[in-house]
């Protein structure tokens, strides 16, 4: 046991001190990409219509008017102390943004994994387990389109169909203006929210607010679990464990339920990491599809008004979460499959 | 004579290598052979659609009058308008019959770039190794982990800042995206043909790298390229789609995009219009179906280990490290 725990440790310090420089690169690209790149970033912020004095003072207040390397030192040394900026058109801290948008995209993103691994593990075992038979070519088939399937279009399908022609879900926004006004926020995330209180009413309309977008990009992300479970199935049916299980006279049943399954479901976790990238792009293009106020809606709003600070603070905050979520999956997934370790 | 007939023989083991290349799409079995040919069905009609559109669409993309009448507004599909009208009175088949046209157009510039620059890259990281390698593979780590289309968006936004939107621009968007993954593949597989006999004894012979790379290493692994490049297409279509429907792709004056149109469509569902959106979206599904299908089918029949023969197989294991790439990328 003991011995156990010491090549864990060693294995998060060696995965910590790969993730540094991932940090640092990619901090490293977002500053060349928003400030040393041409264009001026103030002055089409603003739309180009203020006085150079104004643009002046902006500059100077955003330290936009230092020498590149003090602002690189700066930026870097803000983001370490988790400041990401303050936008410049609204004025709002990026923190702020991320505390109220975030906390709406973490709804639907959990929301949406929830959904893709569940109909995904599923679908993958099933067509796993009769390989080559109509189910087998039904559910890759699901895979394939569901992959082919752009989330806004999905989105506009579910949208007139459930919104429009059948009118039993709401198509916008994460609640009622009813009870966005009453809720009290605490978490800012609405089904947390609501629950605390215990204002069910207010929770089944957020809940019901939720449902279209979370099953549209939970379907479009299920897709990869499928393909996944599904191989990993087949590999696993093939193992020579298993064929010993079979030897034993275990019932075929057991075998594959209790043996190839679950071994099969292993590496799932490692791929929900992977997903992260792909879940956050979904999330934006679900956001906008059904003006749900998440932080890929506001990215967009700033990117619209040209706001290089908010971008720039927005995209950090995206890095720094890809980063982060790949290093607890990694983490996890080590705690669990030892064999990753080595 | 004697040097036709040098250059014959010269010429001969490339013709036959290039069809022992493509002899496992002739031998295609069940599955692999039905992606491969609806994929390709698929995929040949909107390229037909992109080099006819003049000729097959009834309008042109932007055209909302004819003979001096107006079109009507939101029409439903009719036999004059085969798919309906949009809010700007424009014809909703030609829009979709052009889009063929931009989404092709935009997407093989960008696998061009994507391979021109990710290809050689991948190559020379792969072989000489050491710093360089180690430089490169974290900056295009570092590339893949960030979430794809948000990269996209900011070069796209960066680039409509500047040079302003258009083909090109579009297409440097996309490439961006896709770099990291002609890199990752091709320099994975060149670090294990780099140590292959074949290339020892080039190098024994006193080779110079480059003459190794472009000779010995580069054929083997480019065989590889035809599968990611399709199946990249295949997604490069759907950012391009996702860079259309946020407003960072061309410019809607330019170009008829299919993402686009679908975002302008979603304010006419709630209105329970359905035309405006529906044709559009189901060209993107369609043409990614027919590009991904084409690259399983051909990853299926090129890839050995996954290939299916008639003939009975020999049982004698497969390796787990290899079947793994089934999963595809």
């Amino acid at each position: 046991m003991a011995s156990q725990g010491t090549s864990l440790k060693s294995y998060l310090l060696t995965r910590l001190a790969l993730v540094l420089p991932m940090v640092w690169i990619l901090l490293t690209m977002v500053f060349l990409l928003m400030r040393v790149a041409p264009g001026d970033p103030i002055s089409s912020s603003l739309g180009g219509h203020v006085p150079p004095a104004v643009v002046q003072e902006i500059k100077h207040r955003l330290g936009y008017d230092k020498p590149l390397l003090t602002q690189y030192a700066n930026y870097l040394w803000d983001t370490v102390h988790l400041d990401f900026g303050t936008t410049i058109t609204d004025r709002r801290p990026v923190t702020d943004v991320i505390k109220v948008n975030g906390a709406a995209t973490l709804e639907l993103t959990a929301a949406a994994m929830f959904i893709a691994v569940a109909v995904g593990i599923f679908l993958g075992l099933v067509a796993g387990r009769f390989r080559d038979t109509a189910i087998d070519m039904g559910a890759r088939f699901f895979g394939i389109v569901i992959y082919a399937m752009p989330v806004f279009f999905l989105g506009f399908l579910a949208q007139l169909l459930f919104g429009s022609i059948l009118g039993w879900l709401p198509t916008s926004d994460q609640a009622s203006p009813i009870t966005e006004a009453l809720i009290v926020p605490k978490t800012n995330i609405y089904l947390v929210d609501t629950a605390l209180v215990g204002d069910w009413a207010a929770f089944w309309d957020v809940f019901k607010h939720l449902i279209l977008p979370a099953t549209t990009l939970g379907l479009v992300i299920s897709g990869i679990f499928i393909r996944l479970v599904r191989v990993n199935v087949i590999r696993t049916m093939k193992d020579d464990y298993i064929e010993a299980a079979r030897a034993r006279g275990i019932a075929e049943r057991n075998v594959v339920y209790r043996h190839a399954f679950r071994n099969a479901l292993v590496p799932v976790v490692t791929v929900i990491g992977l997903q992260m990238a792909l879940l956050l792009s979904g999330a934006v293009l679900t956001e906008e599809t059904f003006n749900w106020p998440g932080i890929g809606h506001s990215l967009i709003f700033y990117l619209d008004n040209r706001d290089y600070a908010a971008v720039q603070g927005i995209i950090v905050v995206f890095a720094l979460i890809v980063v982060g979520m790949s290093l607890i999956i990694d983490l996890v997934s080590a705690a669990i499959d030892p064999r990753i370790r080595y | 004579m004697a040097i036709a007939a040098a250059r014959e023989a010269r010429r001969k083991p490339r013709l036959s290598r290039l069809r022992r290349a493509v002899a496992p799409i002739g031998d295609a079995r069940g599955t692999a052979r039905l992606m491969l040919w609806t994929g390709t069905l698929l995929t040949g009609l909107f390229i037909f659609l992109a080099f006819f559109a003049p000729v097959v669409s009834p309008y042109n993309f932007d055209q909302f009058q004819a003979n001096g009448v107006r079109f009507d507004q939101l029409a439903h599909p009719s036999s004059e308008h085969l798919m309906g009208t949009t809010v700007q009175s424009t014809d909703v088949m030609s829009r979709v019959i052009y889009g063929a046209q931009t989404e092709l157009e935009v997407v093989f510039m960008a696998l061009i770039l994507g391979l021109a620059i990710g290809v050689p890259l991948g190559v020379i990281s792969g072989y000489f190794a050491g710093p360089l390698d180690r430089g490169l593979v974290l900056v295009m780590d570092s590339l893949f982990a960030f979430p794809y289309l948000l990269l996209a968006i900011v070069i796209a936004f960066l680039l409509s800042n500047t040079v302003g939107k258009g083909v090109f621009s579009a297409a440097i968007a996309i490439t961006v995206v896709y770099i990291p993954q002609y890199f990752r593949v091709v320099r994975n597989h060149v670090i294990s043909v780099r140590e292959e006999p074949y290339v020892e004894a080039a190098r024994a012979l006193g080779a110079r790298p480059f003459t190794i790379m472009r000779r010995y290493v580069f054929f083997n692994v480019v065989q590889n390229v035809p599968v990611i490049a399709t199946l990249n297409a295949a997604d490069a279509i759907l950012t391009l789609a996702a860079l259309g429907f946020l407003g960072y792709g061309l410019q809607p004056t330019d170009k008829a995009e299919w993402g686009y149109d679908v975002s302008r469509a979603l304010s006419d569902a709630s209105s329970g219009i359905w035309w405006t959106g529906l044709f559009p979206g189901l060209a993107i599904v369609l043409l990614v179906t027919g590009l991904t299908l084409l690259g399983e089918g051909l990853n299926e029949t090129i890839n050995p280990v996954l290939r299916r023969r008639r003939v009975e197989k020999v049982e004698l294991g497969t390796p787990t490290s290899i079947v793994e790439s089934e999963v595809g990328p």
